[in-house]
């Protein structure tokens, strides 16, 4: 087929065997964070049904290693920017576990001083731009990041997560063609979980198994990824960092993960079964791929991979204790923040 | 460490349910994700995971028990070989404080949502500071004292007109003569002189020098990275600019008309108005989105809208819609220079109208302050962008009829300077409001609203809003004509409000 021989499909790649080992001491921050966000969502989960937690909570288990191996690719300065799925997003860009809780509860002390919810998170110091509620819509706008950060010559590259659901969006394909046109330091990761609330990809999407040719047409490489080895994310977002950062415009990689939970908390997961679920818990697990990992290989004990587990509830059960004790906003808050102060604002004097 | 399976609300009013199914018996091992119970809620059957691997060591509701407390304990689960004492942990899970999702929405919902008391005549000088609860205004014979700019929850706004008022000139400035085009244009290049975060983007911009020639010249000064042509794809371009302000850019998103704006709407009111409130203070997105605005000539529906009551709705938006070519380009400087997102609505039939524009450096113009144009004390006309030129001709008119009209310009429409309106109607006591735009729901009918909550004894007519006919816009010239308001109708509408004869 002539589709074969362009360039974009020359450079797209399906995932290939095993990604480069990690050390000992990657995997254990890998397991650290993954855990973090495991534990945290697990925890955020039992708020929502303690009615601690209110309107939509939309929780990022079985996705771990996608975050996590793009932010240990990332540079500590380069920006990302996802969807309403953003918790783990938020953790892992630096905010204090205790804030994004207390977000959750709609709390004063939150990341957004309990205005944005589950769903509008925000870390500007980690270089993290939101939560974002509107299906598709932060791939403009993180294609706009992008643009700052060419219009500046300042090397730092955007990351722009959205699901295979926006995928189908109109709009990111507005941003695949100027990112191409103007070749911008931006990695589009397509976080496939394979449904869409609750419509399966192989339904919403024409050939579902190839999400990562997707910008194909605008000759942007793609790479489809395992993502459930955080291996396998870190080495590809990698590569795609230094395609975007060496002035070859953007990347697309699309990661194959799964999420255990609904797509949001009331959410009957009559679309798929039950069977299909715990086969990808027990055997493509994120986490236990790690711990395996590290056991086998003889790099840690039973009790040491405990001890990580200890830890992380430890900080997730401060974060949660924390959040349902801390005030409300005062009400006075109901009208701050709507307009910037000129005196105040990013970026004046 | 024993994990206490609560029952969780499954939805968001979910109060009680009913346990379904057990779908594991006491001794069983489990692993994390397993389900062990089917609960019925309110819309649903949902199944319940639970998160660790143990054993379960007691059910504590049995099965088909109906209205099922949500958070009362429904099951322990502890690791293998642990010694638990399930009655103490059930006891101790006993949720005595925990509040019900739909309890605690109620109790916290009840005074915002009961239904406000009318505001009477009657209503006492403290209504005026009461706060946000009341979502009617009271009811006030007394003007609005001079605002500070900032929200006024008694008034329910976010934003009110700022306490600066035009710049000072000196006293032998002088005028050249300037079309609007020419003054958008200079107000743009010397902001891009001023602040290298400046750039302009969108359809045509570059090298074809603007679709209406307003970016005339601004390719060969700025060049080409920062002056960007885009292709046409409103809602992609209005994202990728909200996503520079993020960044700490200043875009000017440039339009060609704002009907294509409809695609990108979703961009400048959900991503670009309301990020600085949902993030809780940052990041705030300095972004201007400008151009023409309004029916143009023969062109049909599809490009004669006028969006400005659209947007002057938006909390986090300021909104401006300037008719002479000095205060575009003061309100322009203006609105590159703002912290946030600004909407800049120009008109195509304006932009070669000329007038004159002082040669002073620096002329920046505060956004929410009306201007008196023409002063007079029969009747109070207030208009903004071209339906000014209605106004200004319907007040000739009315002049040769021996009628004093004050035509106020409001050229900023959020914040909207109520307060200087209202201190001409305490002159006139008559208001006549004039815009093409359609009559539901329009500016005249929100200026209608509020001189009606806060000035109505100084009223002696009712307000007569003088629009667009209610209809989409039509091709025949004829008819495009009969749809739009003119000079007639505005001087018609003052002699209403006056009881004159004719009116």
């Amino acid at each position: 087929m002539a589709r074969k021989t362009t360039p974009a499909r020359k450079s797209a790649r399906k995932a290939k065997g095993a990604p480069a080992a990690f050390t000992r001491d990657e995997e254990f921050a890998a397991l650290r964070t993954m855990l973090l966000v495991r534990r945290f969502e697990e925890k955020a989960g039992q708020l929502y049904g303690m009615g601690k937690v209110g309107g939509f909570c939309h929780l990022y288990i079985g996705q771990e290693a996608v975050v996590t191996g793009m932010f240990m690719a990332r540079d500590p300065e380069d920006d990302v920017v996802t969807s309403y799925r953003c918790h783990g997003h938020t953790l892992v860009s630096g905010a204090d576990p205790k804030a994004v809780m207390a977000e959750l509860t709609g709390r004063e002390a939150g990341v957004s001083y309990g205005k944005g919810g589950s769903m509008h998170m925000f870390n500007p110091s980690g270089h993290f731009w939101g939560g974002h509620g509107i299906v598709g819509a932060q791939v403009p706008i993180g294609t706009g990041l992008a643009f700052a950060n060419r219009y500046r010559g300042n090397g730092k590259a955007a990351l722009v997560f959205f699901g295979e659901g926006a995928a189908n969006q109109g709009q990111v394909y507005e941003s695949f063609n100027m990112a191409a046109i103007w070749k911008l330091p931006v990695v589009y990761i397509i976080e496939n979980n394979r449904y869409a609330m609750g419509t399966a990809v192989t339904r919403s999407a024409a050939r579902p198994e190839e999400l990562f040719m997707r910008g194909a047409a605008f000759g942007i490489p793609g790479e489809q990824v395992d993502g459930m080895d955080v291996r396998a994310v870190k080495a590809a977002g990698e590569r795609a960092l230094a395609h975007v950062r060496a002035g070859k415009g953007p990347y697309v990689l699309e990661m194959q993960t799964y999420r255990y939970r609904g797509h949001s908390m009331s959410d009957p997961a009559k679309y798929r079964s039950r069977e299909e679920v715990q086969k990808m818990r027990q055997e493509h697990d994120p986490i236990e791929q790690v711990k395996t990992r590290l056991l086998e290989a003889g790099q840690a004990t039973p009790e040491e991979l405990k001890a990580v587990d200890a830890e992380v509830r430890k900080v997730v059960s401060e974060a949660a204790e924390f959040a349902t004790s801390t005030p409300e906003p005062p009400a006075e808050a109901l009208w701050t923040d709507i307009y910037a102060d000129e005196n105040t604002a990013r970026g004046e004097g | 460490m024993a994990d206490t399976i609560l029952m969780p609300a499954l939805s968001p009013t979910m109060e009680h349910g009913k346990l379904a199914k057990w779908l594991v018996k006491e001794g069983d091992a489990v692993s994390p994700g397993d389900v062990i119970a089917e609960i019925e809620t309110d819309k649903a059957t949902m199944e319940v995971e639970s998160d660790n691997g143990g054993v379960v060591v007691k059910l504590l509701a049995p099965e088909g028990a109906e209205n099922v407390p949500v958070n009362a304990p429904i099951a322990i689960i502890a690791e293998e070989g642990e010694d638990v004492d399930a009655d103490a942990l059930a006891r101790a899970a006993k949720p005595a404080e925990a509040p019900k999702p739909a309890e605690a929405a109620k109790t916290q919902a009840a005074p915002e949502h009961s239904m406000p008391e009318p505001a009477s005549s009657a209503a006492s000088a403290d209504d005026a500071a009461r706060p946000a609860a009341s979502f009617v205004a009271a009811a006030s014979s007394i003007s609005a004292p001079a605002s500070d700019g900032l929200a006024d929850p008694a008034l329910n706004l976010s934003i009110t007109p700022p306490p600066e008022t035009d710049p000072v000139l000196p006293p032998d400035v002088e005028y050249a003569g300037m079309t609007v085009r020419e003054a958008l244009r200079d107000a743009m290049a010397e902001e891009m002189r001023r602040d290298e975060r400046v750039f302009l983007m969108g359809e045509e911009v570059a090298q074809y020098q603007g679709a209406y020639k307003v970016s005339q010249g601004l390719l060969e000064e700025f060049g080409e990275t920062r002056v960007v042509d885009t292709p046409i794809t409103e809602y992609g371009f209005t994202g990728l600019g909200v996503g520079a302000a993020f960044a700490g850019l200043r875009p000017i998103v440039e339009f060609m008309t704002f009907n294509f704006a409809m695609q990108a709407i979703d961009h400048i009111v959900n991503s670009a108005a309301k990020t600085l409130y949902m993030s809780g203070g940052e990041p705030n997105v300095p972004i201007v989105f400008r151009g023409a605005n309004g029916a143009a000539a023969r062109v049909a529906a599809q490009h004669s809208q006028d969006y400005s009551a659209w947007y002057a709705q938006v909390p986090g938006l300021k909104v401006i819609a300037p008719h002479s070519a000095a205060d575009a380009k003061g309100l322009l400087k203006a609105a590159i220079r703002d912290p946030g997102p600004v909407v800049f609505l120009e008109n195509e039939l304006l932009y070669g109208h000329s007038f004159p524009v002082p040669k002073v450096e620096n002329y920046v113009l505060p956004i929410g302050r009306a201007r008196i144009v023409r002063a007079g004390d029969d009747v109070t006309i207030v208009s903004f962008s071209r339906g000014m030129e209605h106004a200004l001709k319907g007040a000739d008119l009315l002049a040769e009829e021996g009628v004093s009209a004050e035509v106020i310009d409001l050229r900023s429409l959020r914040p909207m300077d109520i307060p200087a309106i209202i201190e001409s109607v305490k002159k006139t006591n008559r208001l006549v409001t004039v815009e093409e735009g359609w009559p539901v729901c329009s500016i005249g009918a929100e200026i209608a609203r509020r001189v009606t909550q806060e000035a109505f004894d100084w009223l002696d007519a009712p307000v007569l809003t003088v629009t667009g006919r209610d209809v989409p816009m039509p091709y025949a010239a004829n008819l495009e004509q009969l749809a739009l308001p003119g000079p007639e109708d505005v001087a018609q509408a003052a002699r209403r409000v006056l009881y004159r004869q004719g009116g």
